[in-house]
């Protein structure tokens, strides 16, 4: 591995090279494709939660004047599809499918039943109007216990729990995951306190500014291009051709400019239904959704019901934990119920402890993944349990964290031995923070949890052109999300030893650059960065040659340093050295252009762990929450671009501020969804927080070149228990339910 | 030997045994000598992610393995 010392480039922080057409208004996002002759999908969603469709008539829709196409699910080839989605609880091709368009029964409010295109959107919102849907109205399952029970309302009646020997009969549990070790009844016998609680997670949604949309542009023989905002549009691609019965050679997606994901981009639900009409209708379709309709039918996480019982020594040392948690799925299977059970304990180093989750159907729009998927619900209700048990103790909270933390060779929770590691140098760096040492202002209560995630590496590509002046232009196939292109220009000027300026990055479209995984999972500076890297590395391997070439030189005699060929040492040759630039102006005569590529399966991913804390204060008359000050301590491994490091720690601790206080679906009776706006699910808006205050830490990850661990996930983790315990401190009363909005708090206040 | 350390699910085919060792000198060579033993492993590794001495691997095929090696099956995680 590079020293993490001495880069020229890696470490700064340089203006994001895709903000100035973001603030000028220039930088195209999904709904910004225009083409002519171009037409607009609007779709027809249920009216109930949980019903039996009887017929679906389009015919009076198609009739109307203006009105090109009209599908429904009648429309998607039969039989069922093989294969998983990508991204965290992606599911089933055939459940993606059902979800983007329902075929015998609708599962969610909101649920897509048909589709028109028509020559503006106006007209296709009247055109759905026209669609005549008989349905046969089922009970709506909307409680994650109750759903549990065998004598509930099935969601699917062919879901069976996924068991080794196939259950007798069905059930609205679709998974379940067990992780153990030692034994819990010696471990909460050795303990001086236990704590058990259970605690809820409400669902909520991503909230990215920016709604899906697409633009499909199919001719008579069925091929095509789709321009889509998303995560992942080699996958996207997959998806859509498969869901569509054609050959995937036949669609090319571009990836748009994207406003946030957060891993709700990483599924389909518009780009099949816009291909499907535009093949129909001979046109473009654009199709976009209000927000009210990403609300109801797009994300959210899981809300989850976890009960925890946590035994702790005086000396702080955990001897016992055990954990159960139902996580909500939605109405198809896919909740993060495995991820919830790997994260839970993964911090600390515990002999004895059980963690048994679930993945259960409701009627509920099908949960996607959200940043570090399952480990904020899981690891909220654990860390509010150890710092209950630290006040228990008189001690600490981060002390008590210190005396269980994981290490390197310590056996995680879910297996393996950790490799290095930064969790106590976060815990140390907390403890030594000026916003830790302070006093906790009059009336507030500080809070302190921590974070965690795997991070993956998954597969990528990337291609390194050298223009004929010796600038460089890097074609990557992963959608940039988080600043990305930035990263890659980064990595590639260090690598090739030029400056950054001389760098460019473009995302390139399914026709353009190999294939490339989703950007999820905190994996593209890893992984799409490793294959940069490479890629730079061979361009400089064919720069010694040519060096060599025209020296007279063998290859093993020149070396690179600083960006140009030098004659290695001892080698006596009287040659000036050759410039990237120079090597490029003189290439048509040493072999023509230099590029080079590389494609991988990165390994080796490393966990990030993350310590915040936080002084909340709650005005007891209204129950308003004030947070006065908020830190949050990551181990980035080594953070190619500071600035974009601390955007996303401070993106994930303003997610998570929100989940706990404030962001929440609120379904009625029937299972309709009743605040799909952000007038009524609140999102923090800048006037609800402080400075997030942001320390880095940086253990190198030995599996990459630079030491990069993603670092996009693990921000969200912490901040729901450090909320949590804040303001449980604050009032001296344990606090369970999230979020902690105003009603919510006023009702346990006043008893 | 190589120790092999299985996950839940593959419980059910070993009739419960979690810990087994074998004789040989990479993955490919592990994931063999599991299917021979117990053909249902293959989907289960499948759906695998796998730790090798503490790495993990969403898609492990040809890694060598040491004697004292520690290979972990693991559920796959993405992520968001």
């Amino acid at each position: 591995m590079a020293e993490a010392v001495d880069y020229k480039q890696i470490g700064t922080s340089p203006v994001r090279p895709d903000g100035f057409d973001k603030v000028t208004g220039r930088a195209q996002f999904g709904a910004d494709v225009n083409l002519p002759n171009m037409i607009h999908g609007k779709v027809l969603r249920s009216p109930h939660a949980h019903a039996r469709i009887k017929s679906v008539d389009v015919s009076a829709a198609l009739a109307m004047p203006g009105v090109y196409a009209a599908i429904s699910g009648a429309d998607f080839p039969g039989g069922r599809l093989e294969g998983e989605a990508g991204g965290e609880g992606g599911g089933t091709m055939d459940d993606v499918a059902k979800n983007v368009m329902a075929r015998n029964k609708v599962l969610y409010h909101g649920h897509a039943v048909a589709a028109v295109a028509a020559s503006t959107a106006r007209l296709a919102e009247q055109a759905l109007e026209a669609i005549k849907v008989e349905y046969e109205v089922l009970t709506p399952v909307l409680d994650v216990v109750a759903a549990m029970d065998a004598a509930a309302t099935l969601v699917n009646e062919e879901n069976y729990t996924a068991l080794p020997e196939k259950p007798e009969n069905p059930s609205n549990i679709a998974n379940v995951g067990r992780l153990e070790r030692g034994n819990l009844d010696e471990g909460f016998m050795a303990a001086d306190v236990v704590v058990e609680r259970e605690f809820t997670c409400p669902m909520a949604h991503q909230g990215y500014i920016e709604p899906h949309a697409c633009i499909a542009s199919i001719d008579e023989r069925g091929r095509g291009t789709v321009w889509c905002s998303t995560q992942g549009h080699f996958e996207h691609r997959a998806a859509t051709s498969k869901m569509l019965g054609k050959n995937m050679a036949d669609l090319k997606f571009v990836a748009t400019e994207i406003g946030g994901g957060f891993g709700g981009k990483t599924v389909v639900y518009l780009e099949p239904l816009a291909t499907l009409l535009s093949e129909k209708s001979g046109r473009p379709v654009k199709m976009t959704m209000s927000r009210e309709e990403v609300f109801r039918a797009t994300g959210p996480s899981s809300a989850t019901v976890a009960r925890v019982k946590v035994g702790v020594r005086k000396d702080g040392t955990i001897t016992a934990a055990q954990s159960w948690i139902a996580f909500e799925a939605g109405a198809f299977a896919g909740a993060p119920y495995m991820p919830g059970a790997m994260s839970i304990y993964a911090p600390y180093e515990i002999e004895n402890f059980l963690v048994e989750t679930f993945d259960v159907l409701v009627n509920k729009p099908k949960v996607a993944a959200y940043r570090a998927p399952g480990a904020p619900q899981a690891m909220h209700a654990f860390e509010c349990a150890l710092d209950e048990a630290a006040q228990l103790l008189n001690m600490d909270p981060i002390d008590l964290r210190m005396v269980n933390a994981a290490d390197e060779g310590t056996q995680s929770p879910y297996g393996p031995k950790f490799p290095p590691i930064g969790f106590k140098a976060c815990l140390q760096a907390a403890k030594a923070h000026p916003n830790y040492t302070k006093p906790v202002p009059e009336g507030a209560g500080r809070g302190v949890a921590v974070g965690f995630w795997f991070n993956v590496g998954m597969q990528s590509s990337a291609e390194v052109n050298i223009n004929e002046n010796g600038s460089v232009m890097i074609i990557e196939g992963s959608p940039d999300i988080g600043g990305s292109r930035a990263s890659m220009c980064l990595m590639a000027a260090e690598t090739l030893g030029i400056d950054y300026d001389d760098v460019r990055a473009q995302v390139g479209d399914t026709e353009s650059t190999g294939f490339c995984n989703v950007t999820g999972g905190s994996r593209t500076t890893f992984a799409t960065g490793m294959a940069v890297t490479q890629a730079c590395e061979a361009v400089i391997a064919d720069c010694k040659r040519r060096a060599a070439m025209t020296w007279g030189l063998d290859e093993d005699q020149v070396e690179w340093e600083d960006g140009q060929a030098v004659p290695g040492p001892g080698v006596n040759a009287d040659v000036k050295p050759l410039s990237l630039a120079e090597l490029a102006r003189k290439a048509g005569k040493t072999g023509g252009p230099i590029t080079a590529r590389a494609s991988l399966n990165a390994q080796g991913a490393g966990a990030a762990f993350s310590v915040n804390f936080a002084d909340l204060r709650v005005d007891r008359e209204t129950g308003k929450v004030d947070v006065l000050s908020y830190t949050a301590i990551q181990d980035a491994g080594k953070a190619i671009h500071p600035a974009y490091v601390e955007g996303q720690m401070q993106g994930g601790a303003a997610q998570g501020i929100g989940w706990a206080l404030n962001e929440e679906y609120i379904f009625d009776e029937n299972g309709v969804l009743e605040n799909a706006g952000f007038l009524d699910y609140r999102i923090p808006v800048a006037s609800d927080l402080p400075m997030i205050d942001t320390e880095i830490v940086e253990v190198p990850n030995p599996s990459h070149p630079f030491g990069v661990r993603g670092v996009g996930e693990t921000p969200i983790v912490a901040p729901l228990g450090v909320c949590a315990n804040a303001v449980s401190r604050s009032l001296d009363m344990r606090i369970t339910e999230l979020p902690m909005s105003p009603p919510r708090l006023l009702d346990a206040i006043d008893g | 030997m190589v120790k092999v350390v299985l996950s839940n699910p593959m419980l059910a085919l070993t009739q419960g045994s979690r810990e087994l060792e074998f004789a040989v000198s990479n993955y490919r060579e592990l994931t063999l000598a599991l299917c021979a033993q117990w053909p249902q492993m293959a989907t289960l590794i499948e759906r695998s992610a796998v730790a090798i001495d503490g790495q993990i691997y969403q898609d492990a095929f040809a890694e060598p393995l040491a004697s004292g090696s520690e290979v972990f099956f693991m559920p796959r995680i993405e992520g968001g």
